[in-house]
């Protein structure tokens, strides 16, 4: 019962912020309101018995997603209302695509459920009392191992597109050249003179 | 009332639905597209944790972090184009964005 209000209350407030996200004027808003979206999901996850990707969703989501979205919108100097202009002449183009999947979306969901008659009962996705995170990694290291390191490498490659793509050489700005110091030679930067008593450096 | 499998799908199929919206009603704002984006991703997230449980296997889990990953890494880079475009442009307008074509 008490789970039945718990999926109740975090499914409406999902929807209903993840609403907002979209119809938000401010867009520090809307990442704010992706944030409860995202809280609300782990929450969920949380009821299903997946607590490790609840609170992965909360490290990865909230705690990097997110905080480089509010950083680029708070970064970029954008006029939003400008943007905002169009928000009615796309609308009923939008309504009727979202219609027509929300229904083709229920229409599966429901006729899988008659299909399968009564829903199955919800069971924790792990064998014995060995924990969620603890029956992901015996899976995840083993059977997975390598679709494992297939994610580390699509995080890598990321990680170096986004370094590249941002990173920019401006000509003209002092900056050390470490190279160039280490390099340099003691006949470049030293030079003996000669110098008679009496005459000074001339 | 007992909460079946088909709930979940209902919330999930309900939050991808908004996701989709997004991208059509704000198709100007780069930022809420991508945001929109997300959306949906999490609304996949949600279908394959809720067969997981309800199937009993591990392996949608293991398929929904690897949705996260990828995620993580479209919204990355997503950014970074988006921050070097308006380095270059001055605004984030989606019209123009034609331009980065080679």
């Amino acid at each position: 019962m008490l789970a039945s209000i718990a999926f109740y209350v975090l499914s409406v407030i999902a929807v209903i912020s993840a609403f907002a996200v979209i119809s938000a004027r401010n867009p520090v808003h809307s990442v704010l309101f992706l944030i409860l979206t995202f809280f609300t999901s782990a929450g969920l996850f949380v009821l299903l018995g997946a607590e490790f990707l609840a609170m992965l969703l909360v490290v990865v989501y909230v705690g990097a997603v997110a905080v480089l979205f509010l950083f680029v919108v708070m970064m970029l100097d954008v006029d939003f209302a400008e943007l905002k202009k169009g928000f009615l002449s796309y609308m009923p183009l939008g309504a009727l695509i979202a219609l027509a999947l929300m229904g083709e979306l229920a229409l599966v969901a429901s006729a899988s459920m008659s299909a399968q008659g009564a829903p199955i009962a919800i069971a924790p996705t792990q064998a014995g009392d060995i924990t969620n995170a603890e029956a992901i990694g015996h899976v995840l290291y083993t059977e997975y191992l390598l679709v494992f390191q297939m994610a580390g490498l699509v995080l890598f490659v990321a990680m170096i597109g986004a370094i590249v793509l941002t990173l920019r050489h401006r000509p003209g700005v002092k900056k050390q050249d470490i190279a160039a110091q280490v390099g340099r030679k003691r006949s470049e930067g030293v030079e003996l003179k000669d110098i008679r008593p009496g005459q000074g450096l001339g | 009332m007992e909460i079946g499998l088909v709930h979940y799908l209902f919330v999930a199929g309900a939050l991808f639905t908004i996701g989709c919206f997004g991208i059509f009603a704000n198709a100007k704002n780069v930022i809420i597209i991508l945001m929109s984006i997300e959306l949906i991703l999490l609304a996949v997230n949600i279908n394959l944790v809720a067969f997981s449980a309800f199937l009993q296997n591990l392996e949608g889990q293991i398929f929904a972090m690897m949705v996260l990953t990828v995620a993580a890494a479209e919204a990355a880079v997503g950014l970074a184009i988006l921050v070097t475009y308006f380095r270059n442009r001055g605004n984030i307008a989606v019209e123009d964005i034609n331009q980065m074509r080679g």
